[in-house]
C-alpha cells in the first residue's frame, strides 16, 4: 500500500470503531425488526423457524380497528401535549426573561420536574389522581366540589396533564435560551420605535425565535410519540383503549399477546411516521442553512 | 468690519437668546449598585444643535445617551425635554430615533419593513408609508435593496438602514450611540462626510457618541468631553482644541496627541520662563499676565502641531530633541524624540533629512504653549 492510499484511508479507520459499535447496536436490532415484521413469529420459536408471511402484518393492522384507535389516541395525545406545552412553556419564558431577584432559584425549580424518572412521575400522578385519597379529589372535596374520576372518564385528559407538567420545562429552558441569544439592540430599537410590551413579543421576539421553536417543537412531538412509562403507570393503556398509545400497543402485542411479527410492524409504523418528522426537521435546518449561505454569498459577490 | 467671524457670532448671540434649550441634563446620575458612573452630569443642549459626547471608554458617554433615549433608568435628577420632565417616560413616549452601534436591525424583516416598522406600529396608512419609505431610502441611497433582509446587506448599507429608519420616524431628536465604530476605515471616513452633509439638511437636534475625537470634531457643533463620570469641558470643538480646561482634555483633543513636560515656572527680570529637563522656554507676556502668583511646579503642554523644525530659533523659544523613532506615514514622518527623560511627538515633512538619534531644534509657537497646574491638572 503506498502512503497517498495509506493517507486517504487514515480517516475511515479512525472512524471505525464508532462505524462497528453504531452497525451492531442500531442497524442489527432495526434490520432484526424489520426483517421480524414480514414474519409469523411467536416468541417460543427463533427467528429461523418462523413463517415468512410477506404484508401480512402491516396489511392487518392497517385494518385493525384497535390499531387505528390506538394511533388516533397517540396523534391526539402529541399534538395536544406539544401544542400546549410549546404556549405554556413560550408563556413561561417570555414571563421569566428578566433580571429579578430569585430567579435563577426560580429557574431551577422550574426545571425539576423534567429531571424525574417517568416512572416515578406515573406513581406520583397516580397517587394524586386517585379517587379518594389523592390530592385532588380531597382538596376539590374540601372546597364542596364533587371529586373527579380523573383516570377513569378523564383518563387521556389526565395523563396529557401530566406529561404537560413534566416537559413543559424543556421548552421553557430551550425558549428563554433563545430569548437570551436575541440581539438585545434590536428589542431595544422597537422599544424606541414605540413598540408595546405585546408588540415587542409579536413582531420581533418570536418571530427571531421561531426557528428554535420549530426545531423543540419537532423535537418534543418525536417523543411525545414513544411516550411509554407514565401512562404504563398511570393507565395501563386504561380503561378500555381510552389511553393506549401506541408505544404501550406495541409492547402489550409483544407480550401479552405473543405476536412478535405484528408488534415489529406496528413498530415499524411508528417508526415511518417519526422518520417524517425527522426528516421534516432535517429538512428545516437545512433550508435555514441555505437561506444563510446564500444571503451571504449575495453579499460576497457585491463585495 | 464684515467678516464670516463676526456674521457666525451674531447668528450665535441672536439663536442662544430666542430659543429655549431643547434637552437639558440636570445634575443626572447614574448608579450600578453601589458603584457610582454618573456623577452629576449637566448639560443643556440648544434647539437644533449637533452635540458630542466623546471620551474614552467607561468614561459614561453611552450610558448618558441611553438615559436620555430611556433604555436606562435614571438613578438621581432629571432630564428634560422642551423643559418637560421625561425620566419617567417610556422610550417610546419621548418623541425620539436612535442609531445603534450595531445598527440594531430587525434581521427578520426586509429593508423596507425595517424603515416603516415605527410608522406601521402607529397604524399610518399604507400610501403614506409606502410614500415615506420611498423617500427615505432615497436620501441615503437604498432604493435598490428595499427587498432585501439585512443578512444580504455589507456593513455600510446596514448602516445607511439604522440611519432610514432614524430619519422615517420624523422625531425631534436623534441620538447616535458610535454609529460609525463597526465600519472599517475608509467607509467610516465615507459615511462620516455623508454624516456632516445630512446634518446640513436636516435641522433637529443631534446627540452623537463617539471614542473617536476625529468624529466629535469634524461634526459637533458642541463637544462634551467625559471622563470617569464627569463632564471635563464642553463647547466649540475649536475652542476646546485651543483652549482646553484641563490636562485630560488637551491629551484627548488632537492627533498626534499633546506631549506632556514637567516644567518650573521661573522669574528671570521680566520674562517668565518654563524650565525642565534640558530646556528653557520663554512663556508668552499675555499667558504669563493671567498666571499671577502660582506655583512653580507646572505640566508644558505642547502639541505636536506647534513644533516646527527650525535649526536657527533662539534657545528660548525652541526644544532640542533627540530622535528615537521614526514612522514613515507619507507626506509627514511621525517623529518620537526624547527632551531630556520625557517622550515628545513631533511632526515633519518626510523629504527632511534626518537621521535616527540626530538632535534636532523644534521652534514652540507661542500660542501653543499650554500650562497645567501639576496636581490639579487644570490649565493655567
Amino acid at each position: 500500500m503506498n502512503s497517498q492510499t495509506f493517507n486517504k484511508l487514515t480517516p475511515y479507520m479512525f472512524m471505525a470503531p464508532a462505524v462497528i459499535i453504531m452497525a451492531i447496536a442500531l442497524l442489527y436490532p432495526l434490520g432484526y425488526m424489520v426483517y421480524g415484521s414480514f414474519r409469523d413469529w411467536d416468541p417460543s420459536q427463533s427467528i429461523s423457524e418462523t413463517e415468512f408471511v410477506g404484508f401480512k402484518n402491516y396489511i392487518t393492522l392497517f385494518f385493525d380497528p384497535a390499531f387505528r384507535e390506538s394511533l388516533s389516541v397517540t396523534l391526539i395525545f402529541a399534538f395536544t401535549v406539544v401544542i400546549a406545552e410549546m404556549v405554556i412553556g413560550v408563556g413561561l419564558a417570555l414571563l421569566l426573561d428578566r433580571n429579578i431577584r430569585g430567579m435563577s432559584v426560580l429557574r431551577t425549580l422550574f426545571i425539576l420536574p423534567m429531571m424525574i424518572a417517568p416512572v416515578v412521575v406515573g406513581l406520583m400522578w397516580r397517587y394524586m389522581y386517585h379517587p379518594t385519597v389523592g390530592t385532588f379529589n380531597r382538596t376539590l372535596k374540601s372546597w364542596g366540589f364533587e371529586g373527579v374520576d380523573w383516570l377513569g372518564q378523564h383518563a387521556l385528559l389526565s395523563v396529557i396533564i401530566a406529561d404537560i407538567w413534566q416537559w413543559t420545562p424543556f421548552i421553557f429552558i430551550l425558549a428563554l435560551a433563545a430569548l437570551q441569544s436575541l440581539p438585545r439592540s434590536a428589542l431595544e430599537a422597537a422599544r424606541i420605535d414605540g413598540a408595546t410590551g405585546w408588540q415587542q413579543i409579536i413582531y420581533i421576539k418570536l418571530p427571531l425565535m421561531m426557528p428554535v421553536l420549530i426545531v423543540t417543537a419537532l423535537l418534543r412531538l418525536i417523543d411525545a410519540f414513544k411516550v411509554l412509562e407514565v401512562i404504563l403507570v398511570m393507565t395501563e393503556g386504561g380503561p378500555g383503549l381510552s389511553t393506549e398509545i401506541v408505544a404501550l400497543r406495541i409492547s402489550r402485542t409483544a407480550t401479552e399477546f405473543r405476536e412478535l411479527g405484528t408488534a415489529a410492524a406496528m413498530s415499524n409504523y411508528l417508526l415511518i411516521l417519526l422518520l417524517f418528522f425527522t426528516l421534516a426537521m432535517f429538512a428545516f435546518t437545512r433550508l435555514q442553512e441555505a437561506r444563510a449561505a446564500r444571503l451571504a454569498r449575495q453579499v460576497q459577490e457585491e463585495g | 468690519m464684515f467678516t464670516f467671524e463676526n456674521v457666525y457670532k451674531i447668528m450665535n448671540l441672536g439663536s442662544a437668546v430666542e430659543s429655549m434649550p431643547k434637552i437639558r441634563l440636570d445634575k443626572l446620575i447614574k448608579r450600578y449598585g453601589a458603584v457610582q458612573v454618573l456623577h452629576g452630569i449637566d448639560l443643556e443642549m440648544d434647539e437644533d444643535e449637533f452635540t458630542v459626547l466623546v471620551g474614552p471608554s467607561g468614561c459614561g458617554k453611552s450610558t448618558t445617551l441611553r438615559m436620555i433615549a430611556g433604555l436606562e433608568s435614571v438613578s438621581d435628577g432629571e432630564i428634560y425635554i422642551n423643559d418637560k420632565p421625561v425620566s419617567h417616560l417610556e422610550p417610546k413616549d419621548r418623541g425620539l430615533a436612535m442609531v445603534f452601534q450595531d445598527y440594531a436591525l430587525y434581521p427578520h424583516m426586509d429593508v423596507a419593513r425595517n424603515i416603516s416598522f415605527a410608522l406601521r406600529l402607529q397604524k399610518r396608512p399604507k400610501a403614506e408609508i409606502d410614500a415615506k419609505v420611498r423617500e427615505v431610502a432615497a436620501t441615503v441611497g437604498l432604493s435598490e435593496f428595499l427587498h432585501r433582509k439585512p443578512g444580504a446587506l455589507s456593513g455600510g448599507q446596514r448602516q445607511r438602514v439604522a440611519m432610514a429608519r432614524a430619519l422615517a420616524k420624523d422625531s425631534d431628536i436623534f441620538l447616535f450611540d458610535e454609529p460609525l465604530s463597526n465600519l472599517d476605515a475608509k467607509l467610516r471616513g465615507q459615511m462620516r462626510a455623508e454624516l456632516g452633509v445630512m446634518r446640513q439638511n436636516v435641522h433637529k437636534n443631534m446627540i452623537y457618541v463617539t471614542h473617536d475625537q476625529i468624529e466629535a470634531m469634524t461634526l459637533a457643533d458642541r463637544i462634551v468631553v467625559m471622563h470617569g463620570g464627569y463632564i471635563q469641558q464642553q463647547g466649540k470643538p475649536e475652542e476646546l482644541f485651543k483652549r482646553p480646561a484641563n490636562k485630560f482634555v488637551a491629551g484627548f483633543l488632537g492627533s498626534p496627541p499633546m506631549n506632556f513636560l514637567d516644567a518650573e515656572l521661573k522669574s528671570d527680570g521680566d520674562q517668565l520662563f518654563a524650565a525642565g529637563d534640558g530646556f528653557k522656554l520663554a512663556v508668552p507676556s499675555e499667558l504669563a499676565a493671567t498666571l499671577g502668583e502660582t506655583a512653580g511646579a507646572v505640566t508644558l503642554g505642547i502639541r505636536p502641531s506647534d513644533l516646527n523644525y527650525d535649526p536657527d530659533a533662539a534657545d528660548d523659544v525652541a526644544l532640542d530633541l533627540r530622535v528615537t523613532v521614526s514612522e514613515y506615514i507619507g507626506a509627514q514622518s511621525v517623529l518620537m524624540c526624547a527632551c531630556g527623560g520625557a517622550s515628545v511627538t513631533v511632526e515633519l515633512k518626510s523629504e527632511t533629512p534626518i537621521a535616527l538619534g540626530e538632535t534636532l531644534r523644534f521652534a514652540v509657537r507661542p500660542e501653543g504653549i499650554h500650562l497645567f497646574d501639576r496636581k490639579t491638572e487644570k490649565a493655567l
